[in-house]
């Protein structure tokens, strides 16, 4: 059954009192996931913006275990715990990681993909807010074309990121792992549902949240979930699920507006019409890339529909 | 049971009688074939624990310390490039007090080196705050694995520990081991209970959560209390050992014939068995010849060694690793444990890169000693020995 936002309960499993930026995407998302995975959970954080803004000794944002040690390992660390869980008998426990895109995308690719090919029995969550923000906003692979980041600046040579967005779903999803689902903190409805499907699937599940981050991106605070919504609509990010393989588009997107998108954020400020015409090239071949790969694993893994 | 066995297989049945339940590792020469028994052990059904094929060292060391940290007793091994990449997490490991064991199976570490033994993988962790505790046999390498749970987590240290062995001279040498029953183990070491680091989510704790500096100062010196607090229990544990399987091998230090020595020699490792062997020549000669095996290198057992060399005349360290510019790790702890004696003390550095230390560089080890008694002075604090172009003493 479908979770509605009222089936969730009132209390915070990830609690009020941690010390994120007002509007901070990454927190109101992991707010409404911690709800629906419930009390019966670890965590595990490398460090990243929430390793820090869920608390320093001696207080904890989190009602649940939480464990933490370094940057690059949360594949190798929740595979421990998962492991551990299963020695003491406690199959009801779920293992879930949050790491930050740089965790997950740069340093922490190893550690991914090595417990992604044992099938560990865990959740990975990646909030992807485009960058290194604990460390004050430096490109990530994550970054994507044309952002100015702190070491991808705005300067006479080049103007922001060169390079491209990676694309860690895809390498997920390259894993043959049950589960790899891309969200964003503006569909809530869509992200409490696949964290719900993450929940109920046994082995390894990957799901990417789409977190925009007001200083790093600079935008007016308010307007977080609004750019989440037309980054959505525009491309910059798509809504995916991929089950055993087979992969569903959860929401066409317009393949417009990528401009008015770029002019709400700091980030993109000084891009030409050259860079964008190049960053709105890449989005549609990502996109007719992804079409294709729907088709393509539907006719391989069965099932007949494209989107839901 | 008695079988002849190199250590990787010494230290893989005292970890599968020890009933570890979580390991992690990654193969590396000379420790490779331990992955291998364990694998094999788990296969063949006779050892029940879960086994975490994981991708590098770093992620063996994360996996481990999750375990532990969730409560569960846990092991890895490694050696060389696979320790100094684990390097990060050996301080999370220590930090948090996590009572992990870990079989060192010692290598040269960096270029240029090659897969020998040397101590420069183990002895630049000393401050990550982990025990290490050196070994001279097969036997000793099995029998420390088992006393290292125990010593580990009584509840006056809680601290991980490195055992550490020399590759190829152990590892890849089969010798006579008394492997362990697992009745006996039973009752030498209980079934671990974690009482201070558990994540269950029936009592959720915080482990590892970033601290500020109102607070990080005081975890540490915890850590250094608890470092101090095992060398007492490291002793205990031997003679609970020694009693329970009849082996005894005395703790933080064992010594030959120190009573009356004029000059006293201090190893580490595999060397000791050359130094003994040259150390009862001497004695045959009328030289009074001593010798100090130091078993443990972190707790430094500085006050023995300063107790035991108080009547020497000259005192030799034997290092198979170096602070560059400096002089062997193993000597600057005995110049510290000697700070208030005026008897010269004596570097020898040598057997890097798996050189080996045969009996002849032993007894110029001794004769450069002699020489310093008589004098009362060392012509030079660092030696290097058996080294090209260098002329010792
Ligand atoms: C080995 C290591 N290198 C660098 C750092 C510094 N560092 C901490 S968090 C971070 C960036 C985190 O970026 P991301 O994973 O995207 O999370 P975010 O901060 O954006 O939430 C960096 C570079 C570190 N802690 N450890
Ligand atoms: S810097 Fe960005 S990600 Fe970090 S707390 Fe602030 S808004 Fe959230
Ligand atoms: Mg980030």
């Amino acid at each position: 059954m479908r979770l509605k936002l009222k089936d969730l309960p009132e209390e915070n499993i990830f609690s009020s009192g941690h010390t994120a930026c007002a509007g901070c995407g990454a927190a109101m998302a992991i707010r409404n996931i911690a709800k629906v995975l419930g009390k019966e959970i670890i965590i595990y954080v490398p460090a990243s913006c929430l390793s820090v803004f869920n608390g320093l000794f001696p207080s904890c944002a989190w009602t649940v275990p939480y464990h933490h040690t370094v940057f690059e390992n949360t594949g190798a660390a929740i595979s421990g715990l998962s492991r551990a869980m299963k020695r003491k008998g406690l199959d009801n426990v779920t293992v879930v990681g949050i790491a930050g895109d740089g965790g997950t995308a740069d340093i922490g690719l190893q550690a991914l993909s090595g417990a992604a090919e044992r099938n560990e029995d865990v959740i990975y969550i990646c909030y992807d807010n485009e960058a290194y923000m604990n460390t004050g906003v430096q490109r990530s692979g994550a970054t994507p074309h044309g952002a100015s980041t702190t070491t991808t600046p705005v300067g006479k040579l080049t103007k922001g990121k060169q390079d491209f967005k990676k694309d860690i779903p895809l390498i997920m999803m390259a894993h043959s792992v049950p589960y790899v689902a891309t969200a964003s903190v503006s569909f809530p409805l869509d992200l409490i549902n696949k964290v719900k499907k993450a929940k109920e699937t046994k082995g390894f599940r990957y799901l990417q949240v789409y977190a925009p981050c007001v200083p790093g991106w600079g935008y007016e605070q308010s307007k977080t979930v609004e750019l989440g919504k037309l980054a959505v609509e525009c491309g910059m990010w798509f809504l995916l699920e991929c089950e055993n393989g087979r992969l569903k588009i959860n929401r066409e997107p317009k393949m417009n507006n990528l401009e008015t998108y770029l002019k709400m954020q700091g980030r993109f400020r000084h891009m030409d019409e050259k860079q964008i015409a190049e960053l709105q090239e890449s989005i549609e071949r990502k996109w007719e890339f992804y079409k294709g790969y729907a088709e393509l694993t539907q006719r391989l893994y069965g099932g007949s529909e494209a989107s839901v | 049971m008695r079988r002849v066995v190199g250590s990787n297989y010494a230290t893989s049945h005292a970890v599968m009688r020890a009933r570890v339940e979580v390991i992690a590792a990654y193969p590396i020469t000379p420790q490779t074939q331990m992955v291998e028994h364990i694998a094999k052990f788990i296969n063949d059904g006779i050892m029940d624990c879960e086994y975490i094929n994981v991708e590098s060292e770093h992620s063996a060391i994360s996996a481990v310390i999750a375990s532990q940290a969730a409560g569960v007793r846990s092991f890895t091994s490694t050696a060389s490039q696979g320790l100094a990449l684990m390097h990060e997490l050996l301080f999370s490991a220590g930090g948090l007090r996590l009572p992990i064991v870990m079989g060192v199976v010692n290598r040269s570490v960096g270029s240029t080196g090659g897969i020998w033994v040397e101590y420069n993988d183990s002895m630049p962790q000393r401050d990550c705050g982990w025990l290490q505790m050196y070994v001279e046999t097969n036997q000793e390498v099995h029998d420390m694995i088992l006393q290292a749970y125990k010593i580990a987590e009584d509840k006056r240290v809680l601290l991980p520990i490195m055992i550490c062995s020399d590759g190829f001279i152990l590892s890849h040498t089969v010798e006579p081991v008394e492997l362990a029953e697992q009745e006996e183990v039973d009752e030498f070491l209980p079934k671990y209970e974690a009482r201070h680091s558990y994540l269950d989510p029936k009592d959720p704790i915080a482990s590892g959560i970033v601290t500020p500096r109102e607070y990080r100062q005081e975890f540490a010196y915890q850590i250094h209390r608890a470092m101090l607090e095992a060398k007492d229990v490291i002793g205990e544990v031997n003679r609970d050992f020694a009693d329970k399987f009849g082996r005894d091998h005395s703790g933080l230090i064992e010594t030959e014939f120190v009573e009356d020595a004029e000059v006293i020699l201090l190893t580490l490792g595999t060397v000791t068995s050359t130094a003994r062997g040259v150390v009862r020549e001497l004695r045959k000669k009328g030289k009074k010849a001593g010798l100090v095996k130091v078993r443990a290198f972190r707790p430094y057992p500085a006050e023995r060694i300063a107790e035991v060399c108080k009547d020497a005349r000259a005192v030799g360290v034997y290092d198979r690793s170096v602070s560059f510019g400096v002089g062997g790790p193993h000597y600057l702890e005995v110049r510290n444990a000697l700070f208030d004696s005026d008897v010269p003390v004596i570097d020898f550095i040598g057997g890097l890169g798996g050189r080996d230390v045969a009996e002849a560089d032993v007894r110029s080890m001794y004769d450069v000693l002699l020489e310093a008694a008589k004098s009362g002075k060392a012509k030079r604090n660092i030696e290097w020995v058996n080294t090209r172009g260098v002329v010792l003493g």
